[in-house]
């Protein structure tokens, strides 16, 4: 989460709970909002790194805010992360590791190991279509965020139906 | 008594004789589809898949084995007979559409529900709300030659669902589509599901397997899984956030 609150602040200094409520709007539904504890955590560690700066303001008739600012070492490690290309698949699938090793010793039945993926991963993608469905059409961000996963799935079935050909 | 199975098949076969050599593309299935069951069919190009859902609409004979529907023994019917079947029962959305190209739209979509003996207004307002459904009201009187291949395969949906079949057999229905017109289609077989329809369904698509009750597993001819999708273990109340967080 620390390069999405460094994102953030470089749009504009903020206390926590409205770098709880700018994630939520942003992504919607599609993505799990975090709690407001996480990001004091993240916030005091980004603090303690010198990537952030806090300010207290004071309240009227409430106890003083901390409002956060990035700092330039917080925007150098934002450039960072922007620039940095961002990992791609996994090679290393732990169901595909299941579906080699199980059979070697007889713990499992290739067949009914990719049986079984395969109803779990269409569960999921139940749950995506029904996401979908939940999610405001306007929230473009949330939609294509839905949609990247539901392709991702359908690349994970495709590849269980090779290994089901290919090794059954 | 008991209201019998949609569809139920016997140790069903089909052998193509590829030049004299035969071709078993169905090797012995039995399939049960009880009344309102939405069922998709997956495996490999080449598992027997349209082969199976051609023979259940009776557009392919059956080498061996038995089809039922409704409760009737249909795999011994003939070819009029089945096309008397499927204007009564069956809805059929095919691969590559077979839309009837001098008719305009309107009329492909309203023909199987006028040959059912719908009146011209219930068969125009079927039509109308199914082609609103799926995006295509503005393509009415369009001839199927002016459509894009996406369109088509939407208007051969309409047609297919504009009787309210007793049963929906369709072949990779989103083949075709791009994924804001495969968002309509899963919109419109959710809601006829709700309805209580009838689905038997070939798809790759895991979008469209995901709004099944039940997924079979075809494998060089034979079913090698078919069972309820499980309820997810994780299914945080407000937001499935976790399932898309879950590939990262």
């Amino acid at each position: 989460m620390r390069p999405f609150l460094l994102a953030l602040l470089a749009k504009e200094p903020a206390h926590g709970y409205e770098l709880k409520q700018a994630l939520e709007q942003t992504f919607g539904s599609a993505y799990p909002s975090p709690n407001i504890g996480q990001i004091y955590v993240t916030l005091g560690r980004l603090e303690k790194d010198g990537l952030v700066r806090a300010v207290d303001v004071e309240q009227s008739n409430r106890p003083n805010k901390k409002v956060y600012y990035l700092t330039a070492a917080g925007r150098e490690a934002l450039d960072d992360w922007v620039d940095e290309p961002t990992e791609g698949p996994r090679v290393r699938d732990e169901f595909f590791m299941k579906l080699v090793l199980a059979p070697m010793t007889g713990i499992a039945d290739r067949m009914a190991l990719i049986n079984r993926q395969r109803r779990h991963y269409l569960a999921l993608m139940r749950d995506l279509n029904e996401l979908a469905e939940r999610t405001d059409p306007d929230n473009q961000v949330a939609l294509l965020l839905i949609e990247g996963a539901m392709l991702h799935l359908q690349a994970d079935l495709d590849w269980l139906e090779r290994c089901q050909e290919d090794l059954s | 008594m008991d209201t019998p199975p949609v569809i139920s098949t016997v140790n069903l076969v089909k052998i193509y004789q590829d030049g004299g050599v035969p071709v078993p593309a169905v090797r012995g299935v039995d399939l049960r589809v009880e009344p309102g069951e939405f069922v998709a069919i997956m495996g490999p190009s080449g598992s027997g898949k349209s082969t199976l859902v051609h023979m259940l609409g009776g557009l392919d004979v059956r080498t061996s084995g038995e089809i039922w529907l409704d409760g009737d023994r249909a795999d011994t019917l003939g070819e009029s007979a089945w096309a008397l079947l499927r204007r009564r029962k069956i809805g059929f959305v095919f691969q590559f559409f077979n839309l009837v190209a001098n008719m305009t739209v309107a009329d492909n979509v309203e023909l199987p529900a006028l040959l059912a003996g719908a009146s011209p207004r219930e068969a125009r307002e079927r039509r109308e709300q199914l082609l609103g459904a799926l995006g295509l009201a503005d393509r009415a009187g369009a001839a199927p030659a002016q459509l894009a291949g996406g369109e088509q395969q939407r208007v051969a949906l309409a047609r297919a669902l504009a009787n309210r079949p007793r049963l929906l057999l369709a072949d990779e229905p989103t083949g075709n589509l791009d994924s804001r017109n495969t968002r309509d289609v899963l919109k419109l077989l959710g809601q006829v599901h709700r309805d209580g329809q009838t689905i038997v369904l070939v798809t790759h698509d895991a979008r469209v397997a995901g709004l099944a009750d039940r997924v079979v597993s075809l494998l060089d001819g034979q079913i090698v899984d078919d069972g309820a999708l499980p309820v997810s273990r994780r299914r945080p109340r407000g937001g499935v956030g976790d399932v898309v967080e879950l590939r990262g």
